[in-house]
């Protein structure tokens, strides 16, 4: 056992060292950061004594291992743009992401398993085919024509909700919040929607699936027989017994929440880190492009590995196999 | 000709509306893209052809100074709505399956590679694709697309971003189609007409591209069309999101980026005929995607 999580985490190790030596080779060959500072007018004296003063004339691998040391200690460099630090750009952004990240799973998460729950219980009802033939019109709309969608009918046309921006935010230390003030609040409505609304349809649908399974258990018809009333065997016997795999699948699309949050963000001006990471794409913006790739590529590493170990917690037959495997 | 009228999968594709359908328009789609010249009543792209009179005509409705009626209404610059998404639909078609193309080529040769010759090659590949599949696509071609604009000098990015686009997504997408490959030469390569053409002598390569390819590619074929679609959406919402197509070669994706700017004003139809355009499209290739997997090889499901 503990070797696997052993390997695991040396597993995990390794391909951090490899986004980090991806987002080093961008930083340092793609952005020239010499040609960048000085521009082209430069003399070669000052261009040497530049990149002495940067460290560029090192070994190749000293300026790969000072570069994971600096990552380490969240130093990335300075933006292309204004000049200000990467980190301090990204932090300062930080919040706006984190809060529309955490409606959205809230939403995706509290509607996804009511409507999965009602759509399994009342499966005939013509509000379930509804919800479900809704579901898979939102399936295979794109996230961006989402947004737009939605500003169209209740910024344009009903304005109900602002289109753009976070609206008033209240500042407590260095964590800015638009969850204390009203324009804040209905700021978040739509675009927590655009994001969530994907991960709505696939907690839906397995929410669904799993709770019609389990309906069917023999564990169920006991209960029933004893004559609980259907309240408490939906309520109190099959949804607990549902929520492990839509926990973990809701888990693993945490990776393509980022992705998302790029797009609604975009779609909203919402000032977050997605919105920072578009427009340094748009501007060639090195730096920051290789700060975002090291901090998401680490995110991931970390979710992986977390609903690897939990799966083996959980699970003892991935545990038997993997032992196996060793063997 | 005769032997396809009679075959299998025709018979299965007559017999299923769906698949009728969306072929159909699919057909319809790429014939407007590829015709576009000969069926847009003008060319959108052309200064000389506008007449900034002819801004913002709804749909259907004389203008107030030209008398002109649009099909689709025009935009700001009174551009033809209709002829713009002929245009644009063509630029979608052809980097979405430029990208598939590209994709589909890196994802045969890494999966042949690595079912064949096994090994640490194997493992390499493997891992790669392992590595690339926990991060979502459209961020890595988000990220190449990024660095091909840092390595280009500024004056080349417009001119060269059709190619970038197509780059970034084929780059994106090839480990579906990689890992599918290698499952089936794997099991391909155990067989016998494998061990017969190493027996007359034949080399790798010959026996890798001429005798298990062949066998590999039902597969592929279904992968390649599911694929299509994700790279059409890809390019719209990478060109939605100001990184793909450029302005002055729109694809439907930058269409719909310029349509959003007018719906405050008032001017619905400049977003929602490219938004519709788009999801017909998509929506289309999808379903055709989907009815293929489930005739050609269930087991894909």
């Amino acid at each position: 056992m503990i070797l696997i999580v052993l390997r695991r985490l040396i597993q995990s190790i390794v391909v951090l060292f490899l986004v980090a030596l991806i987002s080093f080779l961008i930083f340092r060959f793609v952005g020239n950061p010499v040609d960048n500072l000085l521009g082209q007018e430069a003399t070669v004296q000052q261009r040497a004594d530049l990149e002495e003063a940067l460290g560029l004339n090192q070994p190749i691998y000293e300026q790969y291992i000072s570069f994971v040391w600096n990552a380490l200690r969240f130093d990335f460099g300075n933006s292309y743009r204004g000049a200000l630090p990467v980190a301090e750009l990204i932090s300062s952004r930080l919040p706006a992401t984190l809060e529309l990240a955490l409606v959205s799973a809230l939403f995706a998460v509290f509607v996804g398993v009511t409507t999965g729950v009602y759509t399994a219980i009342r499966r005939n009802s013509f509000l379930s085919k509804l919800i479900l033939s809704v579901s898979l019109i939102g399936v295979s709309l794109p996230t961006f024509l989402i947004g737009v969608l939605l500003i169209w009918i209740f910024a344009v046309e009903l304005r109900w909700l602002p289109s753009f921006g976070r609206g008033e935010v209240i500042q407590i230390g260095w964590w800015s919040t638009g969850f204390l003030t009203v324009t804040g609040l209905k700021s978040l409505i739509l675009p927590g929607i655009t994001l969530g609304l994907y991960q709505l349809t696939l907690i839906m649908r397995l929410t669904r699936s799993e709770m019609l399974e389990v309906l069917n258990q023999d564990y169920i018809r006991f209960v029933r027989a004893l004559g609980l009333s259907d309240r408490k065997v939906h309520f109190n016997h099959a949804l607990p017994n549902t929520l492990v795999p839509v926990i973990t699948i809701a888990g693993l699309q945490l990776g393509s929440i980022v992705a998302f949050a790029i797009i609604t963000e975009t779609v909203f001006q919402w000032p977050g880190v997605g919105l920072l990471f578009i427009n340094s794409v748009y501007f060639v913006d090195i730096p920051v492009m290789s700060a975002y790739l090291l901090l998401v590529g680490g995110l991931f590493v970390i979710i992986n590995l977390i609903v690897d170990l939990l799966y083996l917690a959980i699970d003892p037959r991935i545990r038997d196999n993997q032992l196996m495997g060793e063997a | 000709m005769d032997r396809f009228l009679h075959s299998d999968l025709f018979y299965d594709f007559v017999r299923s509306p769906i698949a009728v359908i969306s072929f159909v328009l699919v057909s319809t789609l790429i014939l407007l893209a590829v015709f576009a010249n000969f069926i847009a009543p003008t060319n959108p792209f052309d200064p000389a052809s506008l007449n900034l009179m002819n801004g913002f005509t709804a749909p259907l409705e004389p203008n107030a100074f030209t008398g002109e009626v649009f099909l689709m209404g025009t935009d700001d610059q009174g551009r033809d709505l209709f002829s713009a998404i002929l245009f644009g639909l063509r630029v979608s078609l052809f980097v979405g399956l430029m990208a598939v193309a590209l994709a589909t080529g890196i994802g045969v040769f890494l999966g042949l590679l690595a079912g064949y010759i096994g090994g640490w090659l194997d493992s390499l590949i493997m891992r790669l694709a392992d590595i690339q599949m926990t991060f979502p696509s459209i961020l890595i071609a988000m990220l190449i697309y990024g660095v091909a604009r840092g390595v280009l000098p500024p004056e080349l990015r417009d001119e060269m971003a059709i190619s970038v686009l197509i780059l970034s997504i084929g780059l994106s997408e090839w480990v579906s189609i990689a890992r599918t490959v290698r499952s089936s030469t794997l099991v391909e390569k155990e067989k016998e007409y494998v061990a017969a053409a190493r027996l007359i002598g034949l080399n790798h390569f010959r026996i890798m591209l001429r005798h298990i390819l062949p066998n590999v590619l039902s597969p592929v074929l279904v992968i390649a069309t599911i694929t299509l679609a994700l790279a059409i959406i890809a390019e719209a919402t990478l060109s939605f999101l100001g990184v793909g197509a450029p302005p002055t070669k729109p694809s439907l994706g930058t269409l719909i980026r310029v349509g959003q700017d007018f719906l405050f004003s008032g001017e619905w139809w400049i977003l929602l005929f490219p938004a519709i355009t788009l999801l017909l499209l998509a929506l289309s290739v999808n379903l055709f995607g989907d009815w293929l997997r489930d005739t050609l090889n269930p087991r894909l499901k």
